[in-house]
């Protein structure tokens, strides 16, 4: 008796394991998430687009997705344990899964790799990721408008390329509005620890920041700056729940749209290596509603939104004058080029503080 | 002035989850029992307590959630490593690992949700005393109730039979023992009440600090809460030095940044712990100091009966 249990159970436990194996004609899709899913930001963000690929071709294909794996060599066990249950696309979301998904990629050369904001390409494998600093150029707009004290806090989680053009982009912006705008930079060192996260907006509060921007993961930010009246900006995903008189706007992850058409792409065999990097233009990211803002301020939001999707507005138009007062060479024609962008490395005129490691 | 108070609220609310933990884990480790579940039994202590809160309404329930979460977490821990006399680094770790994965099946179902946090004391005329007033009669329950704690456990460890019983099943579970102590019954209430504190150390995180639950939000703090039992050398006294000299650190580098001050961010991230080894190597020199680390710690008692 015992004995047909644990058959039972053993069987029952495989059938967990390979119930995605069941169809052997639909395409398999998986996914590597950094967080647990229910992170309320960038993994939680990735998991709505899967969610919206499964609505649309879900007929077609089968998703699986590994959630709260580590970046690194870590991460390669569980790429390969993706291949090897027959995973034909798959999406690493996160960039420290870079170099892991290389060298699987060359190991399976006819499995598709799709790595999230990453620079590292193969004939088998793209890269993808979004122009947020066009949506912070907004939010700069909008906090020098909505800011009292004309102090901005910006928590920082590591100085890398993408963090320093979104502080770069919103001070330009902010400059354009009030010329002698004041931000105060705290690097959390960490993308997720809430209590840091919330301890950090405290101290840019204590010090007179009145309106909080992050580019960490958590809502704790918000959640402090609702709490002592003062106003503030989602990241990655709606966090208007957290701060409903407080969120201005929430530059919002959304994946679903360039999911959809890579595995259309799978599906029809016309798959190909790419480096997609969208703007506002593309539906890579989108801007949530503005809110808790006058309606001229919410005015000159739509309107920079706007020009930007049209192409008429760049926040890194030439001349772009750095810490030390030199303009920076442009290399871009009017604007500086992606390549400046995707490796910025310096702070604009106007910003105070050091750029660590510089 | 005011900044000044803000940023030792800051500094109290930040230290608080740390200094509960670490009481816990201290009464623990003198009792001779090494748990390293501590970061384990506090996130689940987070998702339960935060569940408890958003169900009751209640943050007094909610923290109760948290106390009994956490104990029920060390139960394992006590079942394996003084039941079963595994070895307790290895069951520790586990039970680390288990706590985190356990929480967020919990807390699934709550995530994105939000709760009042916990009421701040406020007494007409003494919170409004400018500087000390906040500070002494302004915070929540809980930065009360760790001084409290802190001060039961010393007088308990030093000043009552049955915490020389304790320390003594600690120093030598043979002699203890043979003196007719139930050692494996005293360690399971020492690990039983350093699961509760840690449980109620996990709590105060979705309950008073971040109004929310997120899976691995206590994100480190039970590890840092260990080492601050080692940095305390044992002894109640010190580990409250060290939970406030850890959240100072931590506050203020926050706020050098904020001024601008021109130190890599980097090194005054890793400042906590650099301090930290710091004052250890200095209290190892000391003479009257140095390590007085229970003779027992985290060894396997097998009774002879």
């Amino acid at each position: 008796m015992r004995k047909s249990l644990l058959a039972l159970a053993a069987g029952l436990l495989l059938a967990g394991s390979v119930s995605a194996a069941s169809a052997a004609d639909k395409l398999k899709v998986g996914f590597i998430y950094l967080g647990p899913i229910g992170d309320l930001g960038w993994t939680y963000q990735h998991e709505l687009a899967r969610q919206a690929l499964v609505k649309e071709l879900g007929d077609k294909i089968e998703t699986t997705y590994l959630e709260n794996v580590p970046e690194g060599p870590d991460a390669e066990r569980a790429i390969e344990q993706l291949v090897r249950a027959g995973n034909k696309l798959i999406f690493t979301t996160s960039f420290g899964y870079m170099d892991p998904t290389l060298k699987v990629a060359k190991k399976y050369p006819n499995v598709h790799f799709e790595h999230a904001t990453g620079y590292k390409r193969d004939k088998n494998m793209s890269t993808y990721s979004a122009k947020w600093y066009q949506g912070r150029y907004i939010q700069g707009l909008i906090a020098a408008k909505m800011s009292k004290s004309g102090v901005l806090g910006y928590i920082g989680s590591f100085p890398i390329p993408e963090v320093v053009s979104g502080i770069n982009a919103t001070i330009l912006a902010a400059q354009t509005i009030n010329p002698n705008i004041k931000v105060k930079i705290i690097w959390a060192n960490t993308w997720f620890d809430p209590g840091k996260e919330a301890d950090a907006a405290k101290a840019l509060i204590d010090q007179g920041a009145d309106v909080i921007m992050q580019h960490t993961d958590s809502p704790a930010a918000m959640q402090i700056a609702s709490e002592r009246g003062k106003l503030a900006f989602g990241q990655d995903s709606e966090m208007i729940k957290f701060g409903p008189k407080t969120q201005l706007t929430s530059i919002l992850d959304t994946w679903g749209s360039y999911y959809i058409e890579r595995v259309k792409a799978e599906l029809d065999g016309t798959w190909k290596s790419e480096d997609s990097w969208g703007g506002l233009d593309s539906h890579m990211f989108a801007m949530a509603p503005y809110t808790n803002m006058p309606d001229d301020v919410k005015k000159i939001a739509e309107d920079a939104q706007a020009a930007i999707t049209a192409g008429k507005l760049h926040p890194f138009k030439c001349p772009v004058i750095g810490q030390d007062g030199k303009e920076i060479e442009c290399k871009g024609g009017a604007n500086l080029a992606d390549g400046q962008i995707l490796g910025m490395n310096f702070y604009v005129k106007g910003i105070d503080d050091k750029l660590p490691g510089k | 002035m005011e900044l000044v108070e803000a940023i030792i609220l800051s500094v109290l609310a930040a230290s608080t989850p740390l200094l509960i933990a670490a009481t816990g884990e201290l009464v623990t480790e003198r009792a001779g029992v090494l748990n390293l579940g501590v970061e384990g039994m506090m996130i689940v202590g987070a998702a339960c307590g935060f569940g408890g809160a958003w169900l009751t309404g209640s943050i007094f329930i909610g923290a109760l959630f948290g106390i009994v979460a956490g104990t029920l977490m060390s139960l394992i821990f006590a079942l394996m490593a003084l039941g079963l006399a595994v070895n307790q680094v290895a069951t520790g770790l586990a039970l680390t690992i288990l706590g985190v994965g356990l929480s967020g099946l919990i807390g699934a179902g709550f995530v994105g949700e939000r709760i009042t946090p916990a009421t701040h004391l406020h007494i007409p005329g003494l919170t409004d005393i400018p500087l000390v007033g906040r500070v002494l009669f302004g915070e929540d329950a809980f930065v009360y109730f760790s001084i409290a704690l802190i001060i039961g456990v010393w007088w308990f460890l030093y000043r009552t039979r049955a915490g020389l019983i304790l320390r003594a099943c600690g120093d030598n579970h043979v002699s203890a023992h043979a003196l007719g102590y139930p050692v494996l019954r005293i360690r399971t209430l020492a690990v039983m009440f350093g699961g509760a504190c840690a449980g109620l150390a996990g709590a105060y995180l979705p309950l008073a600090y971040t109004p929310f639950f997120i899976p691995g939000m206590t994100a480190g703090r039970g590890w840092i809460a260990l080492a601050l039992v080692v940095f305390a050398s044992w002894r109640p006294g010190r580990l409250v030095i060290g939970a406030y000299l850890f959240g100072a650190v931590t506050i203020l580098q926050l706020h050098a940044q904020g001024w601008g001050v021109g130190i890599p961010s980097q090194f005054m991230s890793a400042l906590p712990y650099l301090a930290t080894v710091i004052v250890l190597v200095l209290l190892s020199r000391a003479r009257t100091g140095g390590s007085t680390a229970p003779a027992t710690l985290g060894t396997v008692f097998v009774p002879d009966r």
